[in-house]
């Protein structure tokens, strides 16, 4: 299982902090999702990407949890030398993290 | 007191046309936002506006106006929008000149100005956000300087009684809560409904982005007929509160993760989204679903707005030259990092090496690096080079550099492209509320 089967992600920017949201399909599995997705997993699953801090906000009452991801677009969108400037793929690396704990 | 009816028109200056001019025929609409500003537009609309007086607002403001104002002029559908860029006299008399190609019988046209606050910044060395720099170490390359205005600064239009209101820069979800302040008379410290009119602003600014469009992943989230994905409007209520939704028959679906996924779109701290008018607190907010594509909204708030206004500053920096070619088949990806290899010593020659720059495989690590890149072996790899220059002159080298992979390169590379452009990039700072002076013009057919 990988946040793909239980969760749908968005991501945006801010100067050059890339913002992600991993909301769960069914409020079912959000405490999964709070329990999986930490700041630091989510800070190691972006290693080379991201090159700040990992900031977290949990909204149970909305089933997501919440990313503020600093230096993660190459200096901000309007500078950036990347081909995804906005960072709007960002999103879709984090579906897929696997569910079980013991597995990277 | 029934319900305030307001649609989004546009999420950002290229949108589509035709979901608009749904909303304005069959819509049932008191207003319609158009919200067509990204970071950088007016640095660009106010370089095309020293090239020409009467250019500088967005480029397709009429071909909008054409689709949505005979409705909205016969149903009485007030339009507000950003459009004015970095000339919003010229757009209002754009306005007027479609109203007059269309031969409507009036039209009230308010031009709201004072976000420019370029000679202001020029003036004043003050620091630069996320930066250890000040404006000054922008001398020079500075092009454009633009205060986000707040709701305030649309009453007075919406006093007047205009059909059509044009504007610059005025935060986004701004435009959207003047109209419910002036329509409900809500007072600008009432931090609920505040935060409550900030929430409807924000969940319809990039419009179809909370009924359906950029959310589907077939098989695991399905999205009917994306081709024509209704654009969003809200039914809101005296007390903030609001139903998300969108007209029968379009394509899209609105529900609890439609709104959620908007809801946090681009937020820093939910509990601190600071506006010109209001920080807005959205940490509290429920989503209910109460009916086929119709969400209610409930339980933002707020506290004091800021004391400062944040400023996006536009300025020059250098060029970026670059060049792509293509490599398939067996062994695409060993070739394609060979041609890098190659480019990487071309550069060193040429003595651009010590610049900022990518060279990267799309199909393998463009997107998100090497350790996501994952070792499988594509059937294709597109190789790009990416160059951060000073000189025009040195960003066309980058792209002839992979050009030359065709004749010196590895086997079958294929399909090269070239690019050069200017780098418009932006930085922010805060300005006293006092250096900004809103003002509002009439223009009538």
């Amino acid at each position: 299982m990988k946040i793909r089967d239980i969760a749908l992600a968005r991501s945006g920017d801010k100067g050059n902090r890339a913002t992600l949201s991993v909301i769960a399909r069914t409020p079912a599995d959000y405490p999964l999702l709070e329990r999986v997705l930490t700041a630091e997993r989510v800070q190691t699953h972006y290693q080379g990407v991201v090159h700040g801090l990992v900031e977290r906000y949990t909204l149970p009452h909305l089933g997501a949890v919440h990313f503020v991801m600093h230096e993660a677009l190459g200096g901000g969108v309007t500078r950036s030398l990347a081909l995804d400037a906005h960072g709007k793929t960002l999103s879709a690396a984090i579906l897929d993290v696997s569910l079980d704990f013991d597995s990277p | 007191m029934k319900p305030f009816r307001i649609g989004s028109g546009a999420g950002y200056s290229g949108d589509r046309i035709d979901p608009a001019q749904d909303l304005a025929e069959r819509g049932a609409l008191d207003v319609l936002v158009f919200e067509c500003l990204a970071e950088r537009t007016i640095a660009l609309a106010q370089l095309r506006r020293s090239q020409d007086p009467q250019q500088g607002y967005d480029l397709l403001l009429k071909a909008r106006m054409r689709a949505v104002l005979p409705a909205c002029v016969k149903q009485g559908v007030t339009l507000i929008t950003n459009m004015g860029a970095a000339n919003p006299h010229a757009a209002g008399q754009a306005v007027l000149e479609v109203a007059r190609e269309l031969g409507l019988p009036r039209l009230r046209v308010a031009v709201v100005t004072g976000d420019d606050v370029l000679p202001w910044m020029q003036a004043h060395d003050v620091p630069l956000m996320d930066s250890d720099e000040t404006v000054r170490s922008l001398d020079g390359q500075l092009i454009s300087a633009n205060a986000y205005l707040g709701a305030d600064a649309l009453l007075p239009a919406l006093q007047a009684g205009a059909d059509v209101i044009v504007t610059g820069r005025v935060a986004d979800p701004a435009l959207f809560l003047a109209p419910l302040m002036h329509h409900f008379g809500w007072d600008a410290t009432d931090w609920r409904r505040m935060g409550q009119g900030i929430v409807v602003g924000h969940l319809l600014e990039c419009s179809a982005q909370v009924s359906g469009g950029y959310i589907a992943d077939p098989g695991f989230f399905d999205v009917p007929r994306l081709d024509e994905v209704g654009f969003p409007l809200a039914e809101v209520q005296a007390d903030g509160r609001c139903v998300i939704t969108k007209l029968d028959g379009t394509g899209g679906r609105v529900d609890r993760l439609t709104c959620t996924a908007q809801l946090l779109y681009e937020l820093e701290n939910p509990s601190r989204y600071l506006q010109p008018d209001v920080v807005a607190d959205f940490s509290a907010v429920h989503l209910t679903e109460v009916g086929p594509d119709r969400v209610q909204v409930e339980g933002a708030t707020g506290t004091l707005r800021p004391a400062q206004l944040k400023v996006t500053l536009g300025y020059r920096e250098g060029f970026i030259g670059e060049g792509q070619i293509s490599y398939a088949g067996p062994g695409a990806r060993a070739r394609g990092a060979l041609a890098l290899a190659v480019l990487e010593r071309r550069l060193q020659r040429l003595g651009l090496d010590a610049l900022e720059h990518r060279a990267e495989l799309i199909g393998v690590n463009a997107m998100h690096g090497p350790a996501l890149g994952a070792d499988r072996e594509p059937y294709e790899v597109r190789l790009r080079l990416a160059v951060r220059t000073a000189t025009r002159a040195q960003a066309e080298q980058v792209g002839q550099e992979v050009e030359t992979l065709y004749i010196s390169g590895p086997a079958g590379g294929g399909g090269v492209t070239q690019s050069v452009r200017e780098v418009i990039a932006v930085a922010s700072a805060l300005i006293p509320r006092e250096a900004v002076h809103p003002a509002c013009q009439i223009l009538e057919l």
